[in-house]
């Protein structure tokens, strides 16, 4: 493989890591978001937290993953957007403390207080990060204030507060709302009786919700936002940094990509339909079927943001030519290519594993199976 | 834009959440070996005790895990929020480790820990052993894989400048997989782990022993983390990792910076027991020296030479003023003068490049340096010796106090003695600490050893930094300070609640709170020492 193919592999299998956090990690960040709205009394909290009780551990490494990866593929996306997004990214962190410890230390002690307490906690750790990963893509979109330096050093002169922009906060709406509805598909799979009914009556209204406001989103980017265009690189085959290139600000930019490549429409529709997919299916009370639709309704969102900034990752709004791009921020070609052997051993091995690790866990959970193992469950 | 207090507080946070992270890891590695022999005993004994204790110490495991798995996130993203100038600088070679270590460890270790929590009813004996020792295995393979990073941190092989590009990149995958400081330092590492899981093991059974309850449970958790523990301290003494301090120049100055020696002695060296260095007049007070161990320590060998501190202040000098004519080469390229010449002259002293930077702090165009400013460049790069030289000794007497401990545990535990030995078992109830103590100061000599350098010898830590202002920084410290203070004390309230209960927790109904308990009920005993067990009991798991 040429250096040029490796940089749009490497676009690929971020997508990859950042759709497999997303279907996976997503469901059980649902399921947090959504414990103190559907759960109502302990043990049905309690039977949510169980049905995600083996998996989030694992589900959460694709988010470390995706971090890895970016900074071993992409390290100035790594630096420049980690730094940027300061009070974001330790809002993601801080919220995401209270997983690990609210799964594990809620059921300890028996004490109401002491368990609404970590309810708080996981409900704010699955929802935070939601809504805030949702806000940092908005924000890619409208392009976001940085500059850099000849020795690549970074400024960025925006604020956290700047971020919460209209825009940013519907994108924010979105993500959030898909992975409540992520998390509802999985309820629905893995609980009965009156929890699972609730769950199927949220996951509708949060995909109709969800189908609005991408709608929404799709309308502003094409009336009201300016895309970023290249009109001049040095070379995209050659190892180049984001200071050689010309880049400038077009109405409707963002939306040229669809018309040079309509393939590319695939991604909005596959959106639409698995939101649509999503509502039928858990009206018809078909719950595997709902997650399979939910997940794919995820990936088309994902991809629809990712095809309609491309080749743009980071789009500079205050030094437009100072964007970062898939050809100007990636590794030597020696690490991409080190890294994309890795990548194609051990992915395979991880889903294979992973695969297992849910047949053998898998099953409806009731209350009764709580109160039964009350010790040594979630 | 860069300024000292700037450098300082991100250095402060980052120190400050490196090592409350790694209060948890160490328990981590070595309670998961643990738990994977305990288990294996199970499989082959089949006796229920053993299952008991996998559970047991499992649930303790758990607790300790949620902190390492929450604190470990900071670990994996600050580099870009706080560290972004280091994180294009070097991310070409840092960050493959970096992610080789979420796909090959985090996964592993993630996926199979909840498979062994909740999978004992839906997996055979023997898929659960395995699973808990892939547990084991993903925990240690995470440690090889940031050790690799760290190691090239402190020895940077494999890789070099690339002037189009502004950063490091890597030129052989091979040599930073197979860095001996990074070999070192994992065996190092891991062996403290599986120290600290011993100790931790130990002194809780100790408790046990003293308040005699649950006594075979306690004497067979006590027989095997003695066992472990013995061969994993043997390990830390014997495979310590001062061998690693030959190499490179880094690692040499810590070394240096650690004994204090201010002098290159004729080898082999002695080694200074005990003293007050001294940074003013660069001596060693009140010294006591032990002819040829330091030699014989740090080199294998009695005669190649320790090089003191002095020594190595005038190679440093040398190489800060090779540095500015590397950087005077550098701006040519960086301003289009590509010719041959300059492009040959440039790869004659890059090695050097990064001592040129040091002159950043003092003045930014470097080549304008003045003999002051070079001097003090120089100077910059010999670590505090006193904090050095302290926290080694305090790391080396743990080391060896818990050698005593451990191997009168494995004496007592072997011939069956155990039970007599009250003294012993409340020394391993008090030394709960030490090892994690230990660890801390490990961590301390070998990171704080490494300054001025964020990677040794290539980039200087006052220049790794994001731009941030200061306020920012003091916000971002107070709020680590405030969720880790806060999920401290959680845990340690946890730790304290299920060790005092012991296997009682797992309410099997074969241990000391429960049987006291029924026995208390059906035996209608309402008042006196009878009635707390039962209190205990309800407050239940």
């Amino acid at each position: 493989m040429d250096y040029e193919v490796l940089k749009l592999v490497w676009w690929v299998l971020i997508g990859v890591l950042l759709v497999g956090f997303a279907v996976t990690d997503g469901f059980d960040m649902g399921v947090g978001a959504l414990l103190r709205i559907i759960g109502r009394t302990d043990t049905e909290r309690r039977v949510m937290l169980n049905t995600i009780g083996p998996h989030w551990d694992g589900n959460q490494v694709w988010f470390i993953t995706a971090g890895g990866a970016i900074f071993a593929a992409w390290p100035v996306v790594y630096a420049v957007a980690f730094s940027g997004f300061y009070w974001a990214m330790l809002l993601v962190l801080f919220a995401m403390f209270f997983r690990p410890v609210g799964f594990e230390y809620r059921a300890k002690v028996d004490d109401p207080r002491w368990r609404s307490l970590w309810d708080w906690g996981l409900t704010i750790g699955g929802a935070v990060p939601a809504l805030v990963f949702g806000v940092a893509f908005g924000n890619l979109i409208l392009g976001v204030p940085f500059s850099l330096d000849e020795f690549m050093r970074s400024t960025y002169t925006g604020s956290f507060w700047a971020l919460l922009n209209p825009f940013g906060l519907v994108a924010g709406l979105v993500s959030l709302g898909m992975l409540m509805m992520h998390g509802g598909t999985w309820l629905q799979m893995r609980t009965d009786g009156a929890l699972h009914e609730r769950a199927r009556r949220i996951t509708v209204a949060l995909a109709v919700l969800v189908a609005a406001l991408f709608a929404l989103a799709g309308v502003w980017i094409w009336m009201g936002i300016d895309g970023y265009v290249i009109m001049d690189i040095k070379s995209t085959a050659a190892a180049v940094t984001p200071l050689d290139k010309v880049v400038t600000t077009q109405e409707g930019a963002w939306l040229s990509n669809y018309g040079q490549h309509p393939w590319m429409m695939i991604a909005p529709l596959l959106g639409f339909a698995g939101l649509a997919l999503t509502v039928l299916m858990s009206m018809m009370n078909r719950g595997v079927m709902a997650f399979v639709s939910s997940s794919l309704a995820i990936t088309g969102i994902i991809l629809t943001a990712g095809f309609s900034l491309f080749p743009f990752i980071m789009p500079s709004s205050l030094e437009p030519s100072h964007s970062l791009t898939v050809w100007d921020v990636v590794s030597s070609e020696m690490t991409l290519n080190i890294m994309f052997w890795v990548a194609m051993v051990f992915v395979p091995i991880v889903l294979s594993y992973t695969i297992w690790g849910y047949y053998k866990m898998w099953g409806r959970l009731t209350n009764q199976f709580i109160e039964d193992n009350k010790y040594s469950t979630y | 834009m860069i300024s000292e207090s700037m450098v300082d507080l991100s250095r402060l946070q980052f120190a400050m959440t490196a090592l409350y992270h790694f209060l948890f890891v160490p328990l981590t590695l070595g309670l998961s070996f643990i738990l994977a022999i305990m288990e294996s005993a199970y499989v082959m004994t089949g006796k229920q005790v053993y299952q008991d204790m996998v559970k047991f110490w499992g649930k303790l495991f758990g607790i300790n895990f949620a902190l390492g798995v929450t604190t470990g996130l900071t670990m994996e993203f600050q580099f870009g929020t706080n560290w972004a100038y280091y994180s294009h600088y070097v991310g070409d070679i840092f960050g493959a480790p970096l992610a080789i270590e979420g796909l090959m460890a985090f996964f592993l270790e993630s996926t199979f820990i909840g498979l062994f929590f909740f999978g004992w009813d839906r997996l055979t004996r023997i898929q659960h052993m395995i699973v808990t020792w892939l547990v084991a295995l993903g925990s240690n393979l995470s440690a090889l894989w940031i050790l690799i990073a760290n190691g090239w941190m402190q020895n940077p092989v494999g890789a070099e400048f690339n002037y189009n590009t502004m950063r490091m990149e890597m030129t052989s995958f091979v040599e930073v997989l197979f860095n001996p400081v990074a070999q070192v330092k994992f065996v190092h590492t891991v062996s403290a782990g599986y120290v600290t899981g011993a100790m931790f093991v130990l002194g809780i059974s100790s408790y046990y022993l003293l308040k005699k309850r649950d006594l075979p449970f306690a004497r067979r958790s006590f027989a095997i983390a003695s066992s472990f523990g013995l061969a994993a301290i043997l390990s830390v003494i014997l495979l310590g990792d001062e061998s690693g301090y030959e190499i490179g120049d880094v690692q040499k100055t810590k070394l240096a910076a650690i004994e204090a020696e201010w002098e290159t002695h004729p080898a082999p060296a002695a080694f200074t027991l005990f003293g007050l260095p001294n940074e003013e007049t660069m001596e060693t007070d009140y010294a006591i020296r032990i002819p040829w161990v330091l030699g014989l320590i740090a080199t294998r060998s009695t005669d190649e030479q320790v090089v003191g501190i002095k020594d190595l202040l005038v190679e440093h000098e040398e190489r800060v003023r090779n540095g500015m004519g590397a950087y005077d080469l550098f701006t040519q390229l960086k301003a289009g003068d590509e010719s041959p010449a300059t492009m040959a002259a440039f790869d004659e002293v890059k090695d050097d490049l990064g001592y040129g930077l040091l002159l950043k702090k003092y003045t930014p165009d470097v080549i304008d340096a003045t003999e002051d400013q070079i001097k003090s460049a120089a100077r910059d790069t010999i670590p505090g010796v006193a904090p050095m030289f302290f926290t080694f000794r305090i790391m080396v007497a743990i080391g060896f106090t818990m050698f005593l401990l451990v191997a009168l545990a494995f004496w007592h535990s072997a011939r069956q003695t155990i039970d007599k030995q009250t003294w012993l078992q409340k020394a391993l109830l008090w030394a709960i600490p030490l090892p994690f103590l230990a660890c801390e100061m490990g961590w301390f000599v070998a990171e704080y050893g490494r300054q001025p350098w964020s990677i040794g010898e290539v980039l200087p830590t006052h220049l790794s930094t994001s731009t941030r202002s200061v306020e920012e920084l003091w916000m971002s410290i107070a709020g680590f300070v405030l969720f880790y203070t806060a999920l401290l004390v959680a845990e340690v309230y946890l730790m304290f609640k299920f060790a005092r209960l012991g296997p009682s927790a797992l309410h099997t109904g074969r241990y000391h709170f429960e049987k006291e308990a029924s026995h208390s009920m059906t035996g209608g005993t309402t008042a006196g020492p009878k009635a707390q067990p039962l209190q205990a009991r309800n407050e239940q798991a």
